[in-house]
């Protein structure tokens, strides 16, 4: 027993603060839906998981290393220019991506377009790096950096895949793996032509528009304050 | 309080880097997204003659895709009297490699009529007949619109087409690029009528009158249709030249 306990230490050696910081944005602290920073990306883009998964990768890898280089500059950054030093540090990681995609990944780089450069601009990186990065350690930073991008992504993840499921029929569409689960053709698993119980069923058009991301975050900040303790009474 | 001094010195250093890695990895990349760039148009082309390709177009890899073009297409350059342009004079207008997918459409329609170059792709199937695929540009609603429209051999009856857009919005004018039964309605087409005009094909909203010009527009993207209406016909008026031939 003590020497699975030992490995577990070795594997993940955090002291509870560092694991605080890591899982709370999942849940306590969520970004999007606590926080509420981020949300137009989180509309925008949510329309299909291919792009959202890859936008959550993205902002993941912006927080994580623009709190970390931020973190190590701190002491030397003149406090009167800090924020376009911060915007320096965002946009070049954010360059990084964006050549990145369009060299290995071109067809998502089309499909995400503006809103690679939009991370820019995304309230969560600033937000980490005025909150955080200025005043913590590098280790820290990075971690709270790495669980705020987690907890934009899952938010993204929900959201898109019952945009995707119930707008378009599909999941995961553009990737090897694509799934065509419902449609009017007989590419689908379940083909509402010739399906004796899913006649009725048409893909929900509202879906697709970026509307339809709002009432599912709105649905989700509900069901999340209903459940959470933690939550109840904070505005 | 910092100084002055140290605030200029401290940005000029982080700007220095930034630039410095940036432009490395830009260069370093550049010849990686163009031809990105150019396969992701060369599977636009072949979206257009799909049926005659045979084979789904978005399953095929890269290498496919080129084979495919190396093989069966020629690619040539127009302009609007009809001549195909050699290669040496469309480098000498300022096209590197002076084949049709290095044509700029965004540039070349802000040309006067006269002075504009067309790609123009020939594709050569198992069958000998040979298709004509123009490109299309025009503006939907938001941004820029785009497509190519595959003629068969009498350079009057459409094989096929496929859209690409900037900006419209997705669910209304997006269903351009990604409804595949919107393209599928060009099939059969005829641009010219009777008497040989160009009449082109028309969007039309509230459903097809004539079958021969016309094909359905989209639910709740008017503009973006009435886009593809116009695309079409200023297009198809630069080709006039060369598929009156």
């Amino acid at each position: 027993m003590s020497e699975i306990k030992e490995s577990k230490k070795a594997l993940f050696p955090m002291t509870k603060k560092e694991r605080k910081l890591l899982f709370d944005p999942l849940n306590d602290n969520n970004p999007v839906t606590v926080q509420v920073l981020g949300i137009c990306s989180a509309l925008a883009v949510t329309s299909m998981l291919l792009p959202s998964i890859v936008m959550a990768i993205a902002v993941t890898f912006v927080v994580a290393f623009s709190n970390l280089a931020i973190s190590l500059l701190r002491n030397y950054i003149p406090k009167q220019v800090r924020m376009i030093v911060q915007l320096v540090v965002i946009a070049f990681l954010v360059t990084i991506v964006e050549l990145t995609l369009k060299a290995y990944s071109y067809p998502v780089y089309k499909q995400l377009s503006v809103f690679i450069g939009l991370i820019i601009t995304n309230c969560i990186v600033m937000g980490r790096l005025e909150a955080f990065a200025m005043a913590n350690k590098p280790w820290q930073s990075f971690l709270d950096g790495i669980g705020n991008g987690l907890g934009y992504g899952v938010i993204l993840i929900i959201i898109s895949f019952i945009r995707e499921l119930f707008g378009r029929g599909t999941l995961l569409s553009g990737t090897p793996i694509e799934m065509k689960i419902i449609g009017a053709s007989s590419d689908f698993w379940i083909d509402t032509t010739t399906n004796p119980y899913f006649g009725w069923y048409v893909n929900n058009n509202l879906m697709v528009l970026p509307a339809a991301a709002l009432f599912i975050m709105g649905l989700i900040i509900w069901y999340q304050r209903s459940k959470n303790e933690k939550l109840i009474g904070i505005s | 309080m910092n100084s002055s001094k140290y605030i200029i010195g401290f940005t000029a250093l982080l700007t220095a880097f930034v630039a410095l890695v940036l432009s490395l990895m830009y260069t370093g990349l550049k010849e990686k997204h163009k031809q990105n760039e150019l396969l992701f148009e060369k599977r636009a082309v072949l979206g257009a003659i799909q049926d005659k390709v045979g084979k789904n177009i978005a399953d095929l890899n890269d290498d496919e895709i080129l084979q495919i073009f190396n093989t069966n297409i020629k690619q040539l350059v127009l302009n609007t009297k009809g001549d195909v342009l050699n290669p040496q004079e469309v480098e000498k207008k300022g096209y590197k490699g002076g084949k049709a997918e290095n044509i700029d459409m965004k540039v070349e329609m802000k040309k006067p009529k006269d002075a504009r170059l067309l790609p123009l792709y020939v594709y050569k199937g198992k069958d000998g007949k040979e298709l004509y695929i123009t490109r299309l540009f025009g503006k939907g609603l938001w941004d820029e619109i785009s497509g190519y429209l595959a003629l068969s051999s009498d350079k009057n009856t459409v094989v096929g087409a496929s859209f690409d857009h900037k900006g419209e919005t997705p669910g209304m004018g997006a269903e351009m690029k990604d409804n595949p039964k919107f393209s599928a309605q060009f099939k059969g087409k005829t641009i010219f009528d009777k008497d040989g005009k160009l009449v082109s094909i028309n969007v039309r909203k509230g459903g097809a009158i004539n079958k021969n010009h016309d094909v359905d527009a989209i639910s709740g993207a008017t503009l973006t249709s009435n886009g593809i209406t116009n695309m079409l016909k200023s297009s198809l008026e630069n080709y006039y030249q060369y598929l009156k031939k």
